[in-house]
């Protein structure tokens, strides 16, 4: 396998990086930021109109690119570096995963309006008993006729705010934590009986918690069924997580290189302060973590890619991996500030916001450690049989 | 072994808790719960501050002929932990504790006249003004001019960092009155009315969203010399002395294990993968010993620090370094795992249930509301009152020799 990009993917990355550098500067990210609606339509159309990444990982059937988990990665990176508000991951990324994977008429549909850019998407999957366990669902589905209703709650959906529709799973059968009985709908978010509560996270970025109030689901908008929503739901998880990694790699970088700069910068004791030892090795440290940090996220795009047997297992690594270093890193870039870190002011407490957030976002460290652990004894004991 | 508590302890103990009962009324109680900066918002400071100013009962270790209560170490103790359960307001020390000892000190009898019993009453809210744009670890590089007009100084530069001084009435600053010889040599201690012709003040909004440092501005200040601290250029004493109790005031162990009870509480809670609760979650429960060890590590060094000093082992440089450090570090290690307990509840920003004036409901569970802004302002905290860097260059020096 390569480490290498194509050319496409070099000619895909340059071109992202070179319209965020233009149009997505850190000041013109603050407006975004503090006005309404959290996110900028006028880029999202960009997205969709001049650079064509909304349809980077659909197939070239469904008016995509026909890129897969690498191309994704090298987006995701840029976006992180630029640290991008507007909801990529959840629409493009998580969403479109679950829609690609999906046999329905209508996911095909929606899929065309992502591509075009008028379509965002919100996964509604997490619940307030469950930790970060996905298969953890109350949400019910109950079939009335040909239709089904649905009731329940979904907490910290992330985009949900910004999305034009939600995929939302939920049971039709089974209990707690089985993956039987569990599917996928597809769910207007004005539709009688949806409320949410809307707000920021502490990155700056969207999300809601969810009420279904028996909400009326049409059989069109079962996107998946039991037999397959397990499946879908894991693989389109595995990407979202791969991604999120990605986009670490980016701001762990842009915190590393904003901390050299800045202690080259500042003086005290009469010399820049990056002249003092115990913060060159601390620089360095962050700077080992960043490196390795990007070449666990490269690993799990590449594996995914390849479709490879330990896919899941290398996504757990590279999340477990990736989230400790967000932790370290960040918070090494903060202390190097000293109080310029701690403000409003400076990119690096908006970077470090987002590396924390990265931390929990799909399961903390010791979730995918975790899962790392019971995914390498299921593969050791298929050897062993 | 001395540290074992009498009756008499007990009953002050519960003439404490009855008081807390009494005063600390619920209304206080779900203000304060809602608090997340590094100290209580302004209001409810000045509100907490009356009520323990009126009880004789808001500067713990001033001596009794300043107005303190004259308790022993071990009351002393039992105050501050009862209050750290009860979760009282975090009062903001730049006065009580800080500027006071200076006063006592190196004030003149018409300073300490004046500025104690003001101080005690809350009449007087304290900022201090030591940092600059240019001279944060690097204190004595500071800039500041006073030049000497007739009875007056005139003050001019800027301070920065300086926390509460929207709420200030009054502020303590270090100021350059010579540039003959080494910088720590042309320093003095100066103290100003916030509301002096020529200063102002500009917010700076923290990464939390929240407001609680200012840069503060003087143009031309004219501060009498009678409001001189300590001898001209003999500031940087003065200075050093303060910062002892920057660093080493009160006992970090009480607060931080108030901490640590507050995440179990939180972790009863608390839903996990694979485990009735997080509290019963065996990797969690090994992160919360770990933390609980470290902080009996560091309550007992405090204690053993405190009895060499007693027996008048020199170490007071070197103490107030460790505790600060330590405590510093551990602290944030405590708002770090008790983020993390929230899981996804983590990450909402809750701004609009936090503070005095919030009048939104929390996100998620009650609990979550506070541990996220905690955790962000909590990174300052390795940072002021000089860094951990700073800390262990003096303890380098100071403890090892180096
Ligand atoms: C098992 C072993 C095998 C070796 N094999 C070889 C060999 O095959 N060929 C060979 O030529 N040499 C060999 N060495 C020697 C090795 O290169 C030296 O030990 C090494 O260069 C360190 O020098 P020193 O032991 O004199 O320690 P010192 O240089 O005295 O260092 C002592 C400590 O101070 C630290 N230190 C020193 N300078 C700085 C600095 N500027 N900043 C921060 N910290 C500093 C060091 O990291 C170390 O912790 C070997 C050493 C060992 C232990
Ligand atoms: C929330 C908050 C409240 C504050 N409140 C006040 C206040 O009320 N009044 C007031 O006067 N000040 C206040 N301060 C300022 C505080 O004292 C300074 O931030 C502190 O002294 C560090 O200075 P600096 O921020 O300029 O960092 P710098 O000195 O620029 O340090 C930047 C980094 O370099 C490191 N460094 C610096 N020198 C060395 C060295 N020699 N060796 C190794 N590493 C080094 C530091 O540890 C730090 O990591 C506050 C700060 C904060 C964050």
């Amino acid at each position: 396998m390569s480490l290498d990009l194509t050319e496409q993917q070099t000619l895909l990355r340059d071109s992202v990086g070179r319209f965020l550098s233009d149009r997505y500067s850190f000041e013109a990210r603050r407006q975004i930021l503090n006005g309404d609606p959290g996110w900028s339509p006028t880029i999202w159309r960009a997205f969709a109109e001049e650079l064509g990444i909304l349809g980077a990982a659909f197939a070239e059937s469904a008016g995509g690119l026909g890129g897969d988990a690498l191309d994704t990665m090298v987006l995701m990176e840029e976006l992180g570096r630029a640290l991008v508000l507007e909801p990529f991951l959840e629409t493009v990324v998580l969403g479109g995963g679950l829609l690609k994977r999906c046999a329905a008429p209508l996911a095909t549909e929606t899929i065309r309006g992502i591509v075009e850019g008028h379509t965002r998407l919100a996964f509604a999957y997490s619940e307030p008993q469950a930790r970060y366990r996905w298969d953890d669902i109350l949400t019910q589905a109950r079939p009335e006729g040909a239709a089904q209703v649905l009731r329940g709650r979904k907490s910290v959906v992330f985009g949900a705010p910004a999305a034009t529709h939600l995929i939302v799973s939920a049971r039709t059968g089974g209990g707690r934590h089985d993956h039987e009985g569990v599917v996928l709908v597809l769910v207007d978010p004005k539709a009688p009986g949806v409320s949410l509560r809307s707000y920021r996270t502490l990155d700056g970025r969207l999300a809601a918690d969810i009420d279904f109030h028996d909400v009326r689901i049409p059989p069109e908008a079962v996107l998946a069924t039991s037999e397959v929503a397990p499946g879908i739901i894991e693989a389109a998880l595995d990407e979202a997580t791969a991604a999120v990694c990605a986009e670490a790699a980016g701001i762990l970088d842009r915190l590393v290189s904003d901390t050299v700069a800045y202690t080259k910068e500042r003086r005290q004791f009469g010399a820049p302060i990056a002249s003092f030892q115990v913060l060159q090795h601390r620089m360095v440290n962050m700077f080992v973590k960043a490196q390795q940090s990007a070449a666990m996220s490269h690993m799990a795009a590449l594996k995914l890619a390849e479709a490879a047997a330990d896919g899941a297992r290398s996504v757990a690594a590279a999340k477990a991996y990736v989230g400790e270093a967000c932790r370290e890193v960040g918070q090494s870039a903060i202390q190097l500030h000293g109080a310029m870190g701690v403000t409003d002011e400076l990119a690096v407490s908006h970077y470090f916001k987002r590396a924390i957030a990265i931390e929990t976002q799909f399961g903390s460290a010791e979730h995918h450690l975790n899962r790392f652990q019971q995914l390498s004894l299921g593969m050791a004991s298929k050897t062993a049989a | 072994m001395a540290l074992r508590s009498s009756d008499d302890d007990e009953a002050f103990r519960d003439e404490v808790r009855a008081f807390l009962e009494a005063k600390f009324t619920p209304e206080l109680r779900a203000l304060t719960a809602r608090q997340a900066g590094v100290f209580a918002d302004g209001d409810l400071a000045r509100r907490w501050h009356r009520i323990l100013f009126e009880r004789g009962w808001i500067a713990p270790a001033w001596p009794t002929e300043y107005g303190g209560p004259g308790w022993t170490p071990r009351q002393g103790a039992i105050f501050q932990e009862e209050c750290a359960r009860a979760g009282t307001p975090r009062l903001p020390g730049m006065g009580l504790s800080l500027c006071a000892p200076v006063i006592m000190r190196y004030g003149t009898d018409a300073q300490k006249a004046f500025f104690l019993p003001r101080m005690l009453s809350g009449e007087h809210y304290w900022c201090q003004g030591y940092s600059e744009p240019q001279s944060g670890s690097d204190l004595a590089s500071l800039q500041t001019r006073a030049v000497r007009d007739g009875d007056d100084y005139v003050v001019s530069g800027s301070k920065i960092w300086t926390t509460h001084a929207q709420f200030a009435n009054w502020i303590f600053l270090l100021v350059r009155t010579s540039t003959e010889g080494k910088p720590q040599a042309g320093i003095s201690f100066l103290v100003s009315p916030m509301d002096a012709p020529g200063i102002s003040v500009r917010p700076i909004i923290s990464m939390s969203g929240e407001h609680e440092v200012n840069q503060v501005f003087f143009d031309n200040v004219r501060v009498p010399v009678a409001n001189r601290m300590g001898a001209e250029n003999e500031g940087w004493t003065v200075a050093k002395y303060l910062l002892e109790f920057e660093r080493g005031g009160g006992s970090s162990g009480v607060p931080l294990s108030v901490a640590l009870e507050r995440l179990v509480d939180i972790a009863r809670n608390q839903p996990a993968d694979g485990a009735a609760s997080l509290y019963e979650d065996p990797v969690f429960r090994r992160d919360l010993a770990r933390l609980e060890i470290e902080v009996m590590a560091l309550a007992w060094t405090e204690r053993r620090l405190a009895g060499r000093r007693r027996d008048g082992e020199s170490i007071g440089n070197a103490a107030a370094s460790l505790k600060k450090l330590c405590a510093s570090e551990l602290g944030q290690k405590i708002e770090d795992l008790s983020m993390r307990a929230l899981g996804l509840y983590a990450l909402p920003d809750q701004r609009g249930a936090l503070g005095t004036g919030a009048n939104e409901s929390p996100i998620g569970p009650e609990y979550a509301v506070t541990p996220t802004a905690r955790f962000l302002n909590g990174r300052a905290s390795t940072i002021f009152g000089g860094s951990s860097e700073v800390q262990r260059n003096i303890l380098a020096r100071v403890a090892l020799g180096l």
